[in-house]
């Protein structure tokens, strides 16, 4: 039999039942989709954490106050008692040469106040280094002066969600503002950052000078000379980070007298190493998407060979017949194997376009990155053919198998 | 179609069939069967159900294989052959008509009567063509693009000898084919065999009706797994 034969017989016996061979597809169509949809969600995460990471840079530390987390027994949350002090970020900063950057800082929520526009945001005390570190660049002005982290002068750099938020239209450079009820100027506006990688609204924060902070903002707390929340450090070479950490980690420990045995009071975290984490766990999740995704394909095959079974078996005269005319078993296995295939095919081009319809609406829609690329379309495509050839084998081969003298006998 | 006098269409020798050997439910279906028939010839093969006949008909028409004895088809040794062979034996050799005429009720008469020729790797254009001219030769050319539901039985039973023709094989290989009709068309299938050996075809007619076996030259029956040819009456 030629291929051309072969094709038009299987179009025919699928035809004559047509609504069987169409909800046997339908369990590849969903499948297929559902490996598309699944598969795209799962790179688009994981584009979406590689985009982080590169955000974030792996070659930064940040060294908290207070007890670490993890372990056992009740601990006080990082940052929850000043246990930093600047002198601690000066001995890093003279010590490690290994460490580029330090930025001592301090934080808290306050009420912006212009005009007649108020806003509540974050603010940030900072030392000179942590603009580096954070790589956040001026949008306008000129930003903090040594004079202005030396002498703790009232100036303010605003985050772009907080300029609009304030000033709207207006130029916000220059003009005197209020933190809670301390005035304020505006030295200088941030270039927008956008969401972060954990969804936050990165632009969303104002910054002053670190002993402004410590005077003008955090007054009413009673926090020991020269306190601070967190020290963040940037590493010239990122390969010197690990290294970098045990140096900060024995320095800290060393200069806060803390015995062999006993809990830090500080802790360092390497945010490369928190994103690593969370790489890890989403490539769990493709992984477990992808194999709900390969389950619901499994499925369908199976609906694809229990169908060819019941379709040898109903045919098993039509066999009989054919074989008694001349066709050897080759042609039958090839006659019912290509039954299947048409249908994993069908339900494969169809499962393909609705899947490419649904990652691109879920891209649309939902809050779920999507990535969709030719190389899933590609294997979905192979895994169509793959589900047809495999399960359509057996019930192939069962009616190759078959006695034309029994098969003939059959009513 | 080369054909070689000398040779006969087929010729059995010693057959035996035993189903089941050495079990207890063993059952011997045959026994040292032994026939020639040459080509041309019209013969028939009588005898009560459960003589062997069905299985000297499978036998003949390559679907089995003896267990001993050796049996030529138009020359061809069958016994050496696989099922991937068998097929190809009968494809080329052999036309089944069966009782139950065996149609595909979702083809047309001539798509039934082409069916055969997939197998052959003959043309689509051939195939029709080829078709046609053996739904002519039965005298079914305006209903060559009727369903087997639409056609009597007389006319469905012709449907399957044109497509037992259009491959045209030496051996024609006939079980029980008046079985299912009235007296009547069952003569005018009968009469259609007659033309067809006339035209060269050897004629195999299994059946229980001394009537139809009346038609062949030569009749043989089967009995007990043994074959006898019938001494002629007339």
């Amino acid at each position: 039999m030629t291929l051309s034969d072969v094709l038009r017989t299987a179009v025919f016996s699928l035809r004559g039942n047509w609504v069987r061979s169409a909800l046997t597809s339908l369990g590849v169509i969903i499948g297929i989709a559902a490996v598309i949809v699944m598969v795209s969600v799962g790179q688009g995460t994981q584009a979406e954490i590689d985009k982080l990471v590169s955000g974030l840079g792996s070659n930064r530390l940040d060294v908290q106050s207070g007890a670490g987390f993890g372990g056992g027994g009740v601990r006080m949350g990082a940052g929850s008692s000043l246990t930093l002090t600047e002198d601690d970020a000066d001995a890093i900063r003279s010590d490690i040469p290994e460490i580029a950057f330090v930025a001592a800082s301090l934080r808290g929520g306050s009420q912006l106040v212009y005009a007649e526009n108020n806003w509540s945001s974050q603010w940030q005390g900072v030392q000179a280094d942590w603009f580096a570190i954070n790589s956040w660049e001026l949008a306008s002005g000129d930003g903090f002066t040594s004079r202005d982290y030396g002498s703790g002068t009232k100036s303010v750099i605003l985050g772009e969600t907080v300029r609009r938020e304030l000033f709207g239209d207006e130029q916000a450079l220059g003009q005197t503002m209020r933190l809670g009820r301390v005035p304020f100027v505006v030295v200088g506006t941030f270039k927008s950052k956008g969401q972060g990688g954990f969804g936050q609204d990165q632009d969303d924060l104002v910054v002053v000078p670190l002993q402004t902070a410590r005077r003008r903002l955090s007054g009413a707390n009673a926090m020991p000379a020269g306190a601070v929340q967190q020290i963040a450090l940037g590493v010239a070479e990122a390969r010197d980070l690990e290294y970098a950490q045990g140096e900060v980690e024995a320095l800290l420990r060393q200069r806060h007298k803390i015995q062999p045995g006993q809990d830090d009071d500080f802790n360092v975290r390497n945010i490369a190493q928190i994103v690593a984490t969370r790489t890890q766990t989403t490539k769990l999740m493709s992984l477990l998407l992808g194999a709900v995704a390969s389950i619901s394909l499994i499925v369908g095959g199976i609906g694809i060979m229990n169908i060819m079974l019941v379709s040898v078996t109903e045919r098993i005269r039509e066999i009989g017949l054919r074989m008694a005319v001349g066709a050897g078993p080759r042609d039958i296995r090839r006659q019912f194997l290509a039954e299947a295939m048409l249908i994993s095919l069908i339900g494969g081009t169809l499962g393909i376009a609705i899947g490419v319809a649904g990652a691109l609406l879920v891209g649309k829609l939902g809050s779920l990155p999507v990535q969709l690329d030719a190389q899933v379309i590609g294997m979905a495509a192979g895994f169509s053919i793959a589900t047809g050839l495999f399960f359509g084998y057996y019930p192939a081969s069962k009616a190759a198998q078959l006695d034309p003298i029994e098969a003939l006998r059959q009513q | 179609m080369t054909v070689d006098i000398t040779v006969p269409a087929i010729e059995a020798r010693g057959l035996g069939k035993v189903y089941s050997p050495g079990r207890e439910a063993e059952v011997v279906a045959l026994r040292n069967v032994g026939m020639r028939v040459g080509r041309g010839e019209f013969i028939a093969i009588m005898g009560p159900s459960g003589s062997g006949k069905s299985t000297l008909m499978n036998m003949i028409g390559c679907l089995d294989t003896p267990t001993s004895g050796t049996y030529l088809c138009d020359g061809v040794d069958v016994s050496s052959l696989d099922a991937e062979g068998r097929a190809a034996l009968r494809r080329d050799k052999i036309g089944f008509v069966f009782q139950g005429f065996n149609l595909l009720s979702r083809m047309s008469a001539l798509e039934n009567v082409a069916m055969p020729m997939a197998y052959a790797r003959s043309s689509p254009v051939e195939r029709l063509s080829k078709a046609r001219e053996a739904l002519a030769a039965v005298g079914l050319t305006e209903r060559a693009n009727h369903r087997p539901s639409e056609l009597s039985g007389g006319q469905q039973q012709r449907v399957a000898i044109a497509r037992a023709l259009v491959n045209n094989p030496p051996i024609i290989l006939a079980d029980e084919p008046t079985g299912a009709l009235d007296s009547r068309t069952g003569e005018e299938i009968l009469a259609l065999f007659d033309r067809l050996r006339s035209a060269g075809h050897t004629i195999v007619l299994i059946t229980h009706d001394a009537g139809v076996a009346a038609h062949a030259g030569r009749v043989f029956v089967m009995h007990d797994g043994e074959l006898q040819e019938q001494e002629r009456t007339a």
